[in-house]
């Protein structure tokens, strides 16, 4: 298995024709995406676009209506190799009727497959995740009681514990002060470097801009880009100056550019 | 007088099935207190009411003696039935939970009594299921107690990692490629089996009392998970054994001694909790970091200043 993986051009993800329907709203419409080995790979697309519902398709959450979902060379269910996965979930409105601990959510991200039991040397491993996400020092608090960036920290830091070989993350920094934000993105550099593919959805390259290899943008539930990341914005003036600037020679970047207008006007 | 107490096979017997359904009830109310399904105890009381029914309707049939024989048993299968359905119901998502909980409060009690009547027995003869009768507990009770409580110990704290994960953030766990489907099963079952085991001891219409006020209990001092449990436990024995005692003095009901105990704990600790924890801070809470935007000097002087007034 991963043996198979050391050739470059493996895929890793990989939609096919892939259709989801909640009753009566046909929500993806038909979407290929495939993610390569090493890649980086953004997620693009208005608010209501549907990255998080294909993001949930291909890990499991979303049983699709039609069409197929790979993940490491296998459907998507219990022939996956689970251990080489991490998800991170758009925020998460979880979290039962019993406060836990930082140390108990990431703990339950080491769990996975048919590992129903924490591995040996589980504290060093969850101590050493919550230093990634810099809150090694929050582990005894409950998560409930802490802020909201810091709660988004720790499913990035539930997700990594596993040392994956895939992440897949739907916009992991929301809400994530701009240090954080670096923190996070060198951490993503390194692994990288070390062999990870990743394939995060975003609403603004921000601080992963330089390792994002490819952007694929949704919009409407189907796949209206797929090629080079849309250029940094040349001005930093957010308030005059929402437009994505379309990358020059890609002509179907006319119509990202429209799809990501969506999001920025109410 | 203890030792009087001690020695009485009655009582011992009670004494240990007490201490049994103390520690087993509240580490399975953890998981239901955690997947916001409180009244799912209640639920199974109910239909193990019916089960219960059943069983001496079947019982009867048999020709058995006594005619509860099948009681227990009955109530096990019923419970378990029970259970699995309200999961089933929960994960089609058409009706919601609630409702679905609430058919079964109804049904449970309607189809107890119904049947009993058939049976040729009375209402009456419920009212030992409902509200307890441990006094009677026999040795085969007694090992009945015993195998399942082991069942749901081994089960629910072996399991306790992989069930936290599933009951806090189930899509997580989903996409972690956990068996979720069994594993949401295997609460289900494990609490059906737990209504049965605690319902000799307080009855059925108590049961759930003693799965969740620990759970209650325990919140008060603890905001861990896994501390959560384990003071749950401790606070399920101390109220049952000591309401045990109680009422090996006093004639009053046990079920109803062992949850008024409890409640009573509960009134205290959340009296006195507030007054354990208001020591002084545990340092800054706001974590040290660079702000977000460019902040001219005066205002990185006020946050230099406002961070040395936390420390
Ligand atoms: N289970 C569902 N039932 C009905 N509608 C749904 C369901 N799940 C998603 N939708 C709808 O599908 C659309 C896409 O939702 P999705 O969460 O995938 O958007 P998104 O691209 O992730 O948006 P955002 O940028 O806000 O996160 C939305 O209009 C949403 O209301
Ligand atoms: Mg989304």
């Amino acid at each position: 298995m991963r043996m198979s993986t050391d050739h470059p051009a493996v895929t890793v993800v990989e939609a096919r024709a892939l259709h989801f329907r909640a009753g009566a709203s046909h929500i993806l419409r038909g979407v290929d995406l495939t993610v390569r080995r090493g890649e980086v790979v953004a997620l693009l697309g208005a608010n209501g676009s549907g990255k998080s519902t294909l993001v949930k398709s291909l890990v499991g959450i979303n049983a699709p209506t039609q069409g197929e979902a790979r993940l490491l060379g296998a459907p998507v269910g219990s022939g996956v190799d689970w251990s080489r996965v991490g998800y991170v979930p758009q925020r998460s409105g979880a979290g039962g009727g019993i406060p836990s601990t930082a140390q108990e959510v990431v703990a339950s991200g080491l769990l996975h497959g048919r590992r129903l039991r924490l591995p040996r040397g589980w504290r060093e491993r969850v101590a050493a995740a919550l230093d990634q996400v810099g809150l090694g020092d929050r582990g005894g608090d409950p998560v409930h009681l802490l802020s909201g960036g810091q709660q988004q920290r720790i499913l990035i830091a539930r997700a990594l514990v596993r040392e994956p070989d895939l992440l897949i993350l739907d916009e992991p920094v929301a809400g994530v002060d701009v240090a954080s934000q670096e923190a996070f993105a060198a951490t993503m550099r390194r692994l990288v470097d070390d062999g990870l593919t990743v394939l995060v959805v975003l609403h603004e390259l921000g601080e992963l801009e330089p390792l994002v290899t490819r952007a694929v943008v949704l919009g409407h539930g189907k796949v209206v880009h797929d090629g080079a990341p849309p250029r940094p914005r040349e001005d930093h003036d957010r308030a005059g100056h929402r437009h994505q600037h379309p990358h020059a020679d890609d002509n179907t970047l006319g119509e990202q550019a429209r799809a990501l207008d969506l999001e920025v006007r109410p | 007088m203890i030792t009087l107490m001690l020695t009485d096979p009655f009582m011992q017997r009670a004494l240990l099935a007490a201490l049994l359904v103390g520690v087993t009830a509240p580490v399975v109310g953890t998981y239901l207190v955690q997947r916001k399904l409180s009244l799912l105890g209640d639920g199974i009381g109910h239909v193990a009411l019916t089960g219960v029914a059943l069983g001496w309707l079947v019982g009867v049939g048999a020709g058995l003696t006594p005619n509860d024989a099948l009681a227990v048993p009955g109530a096990v299968v019923a419970a378990v039935v029970g259970s699995v359905l309200i999961e089933v119901v929960r994960r089609r998502g058409r009706t919601s939970g609630d409702l679905a909980l609430a058919i079964m409060f109804y049904g449970g009690i309607a189809g107890g009594v119904l049947l009993i009547g058939i049976a040729g027995g009375s209402a009456g003869n419920l009212m030992q299921y409902l509200f307890g009768s441990i006094s009677t507990v026999s040795d085969a009770d007694l090992w009945l107690t015993v195998v399942l409580s082991a069942v749901v110990l081994t089960v629910g704290v072996g399991l306790r990692h992989a069930l936290f994960s599933v009951s806090h953030d189930e899509e997580f766990a989903v996409a972690s490629g956990l068996p979720v489907w069994a594993l949401n099963v295997v609460v289900a079952v494990v609490s059906a089996l737990t209504v049965t085991v605690a319902m000799r001891v307080v009855g059925l219409l108590l049961v759930s009392a003693l799965m969740i006020v620990p759970v209650a209990v325990a919140q008060q001092v603890t905001h861990a998970f896994g501390r959560t449990m384990l003071t749950a436990s401790v606070v399920g024995v101390v109220v049952c054994v000591s309401g045990l005692t109680i009422t090996y003095w006093h004639n009053v009901s046990p079920g109803a001694t062992i949850v008024v105990l409890a409640i009573a704990v509960y009134a205290v600790v959340s009296l006195v909790a507030p007054l354990l924890t208001r020591g002084r801070p545990a340092g800054d809470p706001h974590p040290d970091l660079p702000d977000d935007v460019d902040l001219p000097a005066a205002a990185t002087e006020r946050a230099a200043a406002a961070a040395k007034e936390c420390r």
